[in-house]
């Protein structure tokens, strides 16, 4: 495969796929792993143009992606578990406090 | 053939992504999501960029699913809160209804801009003493600024995950 457009495609699918799971589902997990879709979207977006351009600042930064999904999963599931805790399930739609 | 693997691994990863967004069970939407993971690695890999696709299995394959997982067998649904996850028919489509536009924008915008096709890169593109004196010079602020953020988070999710002494 000689055209980055092919691997772009690829990023988009996964980025929409990961928007859908993100507006669509109520389990807060499932919200959670379409978040983590939609980075690696992105992160195949940074080696795709780290390629075209033979920089390899995108593979470091990618690096520094990675770095942060683990750090944003893990204040994620932290926060899943404080609502699992509370609630004994973990379900947006019952989060809804703040709508007044 | 490295074609043929492209289109293999390009389908295995949005198939993937797919059966993450749409089973029901958590578990099964992980392990889905871990295999579409495994794939882009492959991709990477077609990219020529060795270390990013190896950080990708070592690190979100493995340590960001396997927590994930484990926090899926911590909470423990009853049967009947996994049947309840699911919005209604009229949600679901006003949602498609945005997002299949936008995806077909997005691929427009990629298909119309003029790109040239993958030239030739050094034999040690990717690899790890490239990637590494990169990290080390240019990145090397934000890689320190990662540390912080790395160790904000980790307290962070300790603090906000333990029991409440004061609770019950």
């Amino acid at each position: 495969m000689n055209d980055p457009r092919w691997f772009l495609t690829v990023a988009v699918i996964l980025f929409t796929l990961g928007m859908a799971g993100f507006l669509i589902r109520r389990n807060l997990l499932v919200v959670l792993l379409s978040v983590e879709l939609m980075l690696n979207a992105g992160a195949l977006v940074l080696l795709t143009f780290a390629r075209v351009w033979q920089d390899p600042g995108g593979h470091a930064f990618f690096f520094l992606v990675v770095a942060l999904a683990a750090a944003e999963s893990a204040v994620g599931l932290a926060l899943i578990i404080a609502v699992f805790r509370l609630r004994r399930k973990i379900d947006s739609d019952d989060l809804a406090e703040l709508e007044g | 053939m490295l074609e043929i693997l492209f289109w293999i691994l390009s389908a295995l990863a949005v198939i993937g992504g797919v059966a993450a967004i749409s089973l029901r069970t958590p578990l099964y939407c992980a392990l889905s999501l871990i295999v579409s993971f495994v794939s882009l690695a492959g991709l990477y890999f077609q990219l020529k960029a060795a270390f990013p696709g190896i950080l990708q299995i070592m690190l979100y394959a493995g340590a960001i699913m396997v927590l994930v997982v484990f926090v899926i067998m911590f909470i423990n649904l009853p049967e009947d809160e996994i049947d309840a996850d699911e919005r209604s028919r009229a949600g679901v489509l006003i949602s498609l209804l945005f997002l299949v536009p936008l995806a077909a924008l997005l691929i427009g915008v990629v298909w119309t801009s003029e790109m040239e096709p993958f030239e030739a890169v050094a034999a040690d593109f990717g690899s790890i003493p490239v990637v590494g004196r990169e990290l080390f010079t240019t990145w090397l602020y934000p890689f320190e600024v990662l540390s912080l953020l790395i160790v904000a988070a980790m307290v962070g999710a300790v603090v906000i995950a333990k029991k409440r002494l004061t609770d019950e």
